[in-house]
């Protein structure tokens, strides 16, 4: 029981760190499932005086990644008002192009700005539409939210480093006089250490498995897949593999930081 | 005769202005028995803490084991304590370790084998008396089966010098006793060289001993 306490302060702190870490993961991965999503359904619509080829409109910018010709079929049908048939395939070639640009990416309102910026250069392009108004809407809202998340795991990591300073100086009080009684007997630092550093990787392979154990469950909730598929994405909301070894790593690494800086902090009583 | 201890123009001190041993010279024989005497808040201590590097010397040399104090590495340092058993007055157990883990400490410090440990910890434990307490931890004995215990732990590794700071201040007589022959005998069947604090010598010892007496800040031998 009093072996279980004297790991709970620092498991608890290290899974909410871990958790927080997991969290803005799984956010950064949405929003980027979601702006592949919103990519392949975004376009700009380029009007040209002249034809412009595919390989061109590749040069002009390196966003773009597909191109699309508009037919002018509707636009003629509804002008079609008794014009006869010669006149009807002049109009069509006098008619300006018209063309539907997909980008790779979903763009930011500078790359907007920019692509704009180029098709214009080009002397045949009379008129770009990007729908701008709907589309740095949609950006900086999930900007937004990305900083938001990403505000709210700071903070409660700031916190939970806060609460590991505190239970850091509580092992440094309990562990210094054994420490001290070990080095009068003439023990290497890390021989005297070793205890700590042990209890330490411990902790850090109990939370990442908690955090593992947690991540799991989430990942295979239907109400959370069903949330997702809701909003059209998938999202791998836990690595088993990949994941659980970047959690475990960061584990590991404050862990024996925390083990470091008592070891470090440790002043011989006599 | 080997010098275990030798000391020239020694002075210690906690702070810059106040010298709490001055100019100290003095030395010790292999497998000799010392006792340093003198009042409460002489130096009995400081001097005894000095002997194994605890506090820094302010001047002079003092060579302990072969090892220059006024100079040592840490690692020299280690190396010189491992060869030493202390004894506090206030017995610096580990409290989560019990007794036989405790007695152990040096031994685990040293590199012993597991066999070895055992043996030489039940065979202590039998020597001051204490094999049924084996599994206790140190809050749970008495203060006088405490101070047993450090002194096992002190013996344990076979050291070429035990430094006890008043081991029987605050025992009961039968305590007392024990940890005196315990020393009496680690000087003369093992040879190991013995310096003990203390107010009083022991009527009861049979041993040769050296006695160093503390007045002033200066260390007299009584002889």
């Amino acid at each position: 029981m009093k072996s279980i306490k004297n790991h709970l302060s620092l498991i608890v702190a290290l899974v909410s760190i871990l958790f927080s870490i997991q969290i803005f993961v799984i956010v950064e991965r949405s929003i980027d499932a979601y702006k592949q999503n919103l990519a392949n359904n975004y376009s700009v619509v380029v009007v040209s005086q002249k034809t412009i080829t595919q390989k061109q409109f590749f040069r002009i910018n390196k966003l773009i990644n597909e191109v699309k010709v508009l037919s002018p079929d509707n636009v003629i049908k509804r002008l079609n008002s008794g014009i006869d048939k010669s006149n009807m395939d002049f109009l069509k070639l006098t008619l300006p192009k018209f063309y539907k640009l997909h980008l790779k990416k979903y763009p930011s309102p500078r790359e907007i700005k920019r692509l704009r910026k180029d098709l214009l250069n080009n002397r045949f392009v009379i008129k770009v539409e990007d729908f701008s108004n709907t589309h740095d809407t949609i950006y900086r809202l999930l900007v937004l939210f990305k900083n938001v998340v990403l505000v709210f795991a700071a903070v409660v990591s700031l916190v939970t480093m806060l609460l590991i300073l505190k239970e850091l100086r509580i092992w440094q009080f309990k562990h210094n006089e054994r420490m001290s009684i070990m080095g009068l007997f003439g023990a290497p630092t890390w021989l005297r250490s070793a205890v700590l550093f042990r209890l330490s990787i411990v902790d850090a392979i109990i939370s990442s498995i908690i955090v593992f154990v947690i991540f799991s469950l989430i990942a295979s909730s239907h109400w959370i897949l069903n949330e997702f598929n809701n909003i059209n994405i998938s999202v791998v909301i836990f690595d088993n593999v990949g994941d659980f070894f970047v959690l475990f790593g960061i584990s590991i690494v404050l862990s024996i930081l925390l083990a470091s800086m008592i070891v470090l902090g440790h002043k011989e009583e006599v | 005769m080997d010098k275990v201890i030798v000391a020239k123009n020694v002075s210690l001190s906690y702070t810059a202005d106040e010298t709490i041993i001055n100019q100290a010279n003095f030395s010790v024989n292999s497998g000799s028995f010392v006792f340093i005497t003198g009042a409460s808040g002489s130096g009995k201590s400081t001097l005894l803490k000095s002997l194994f590097g605890a506090i820094k010397l302010k001047q002079g040399s003092l060579v302990v084991g072969g090892v220059e104090l006024s100079k040592v590495s840490r690692s020299k340092l280690n190396f010189l304590r491992r060869h030493i058993g202390i004894v506090f007055q206030d017995y610096k157990l580990v409290k989560e370790w019990t007794i036989e883990k405790n007695i152990m400490m040096p031994l685990i410090i040293n590199g012993y084998e597991k066999s070895v440990m055992t043996n030489q910890v039940e065979s202590l434990l039998k020597h001051v008396r204490l094999k049924h307490q084996a599994g206790k931890y140190p809050l749970e004995l008495s203060g006088g089966e405490q101070q047993r215990v450090a002194m096992a732990r002190a013996l344990s590794h076979n050291p070429i010098l035990i430094l006890a700071d008043e081991p029987t201040g605050n025992l009961d007589e039968y305590s007392s006793e024990l940890i005196w022959k315990l020393l009496e005998g680690a000087n003369t069947q093992l040879e190991t060289t013995v310096i003990v604090v203390t107010h009083h010598i022991p009527s009861s010892l049979n041993v040769d001993y050296k006695h160093f007496h503390i007045e002033y800040g200066t260390i007299n031998e009584i002889n």
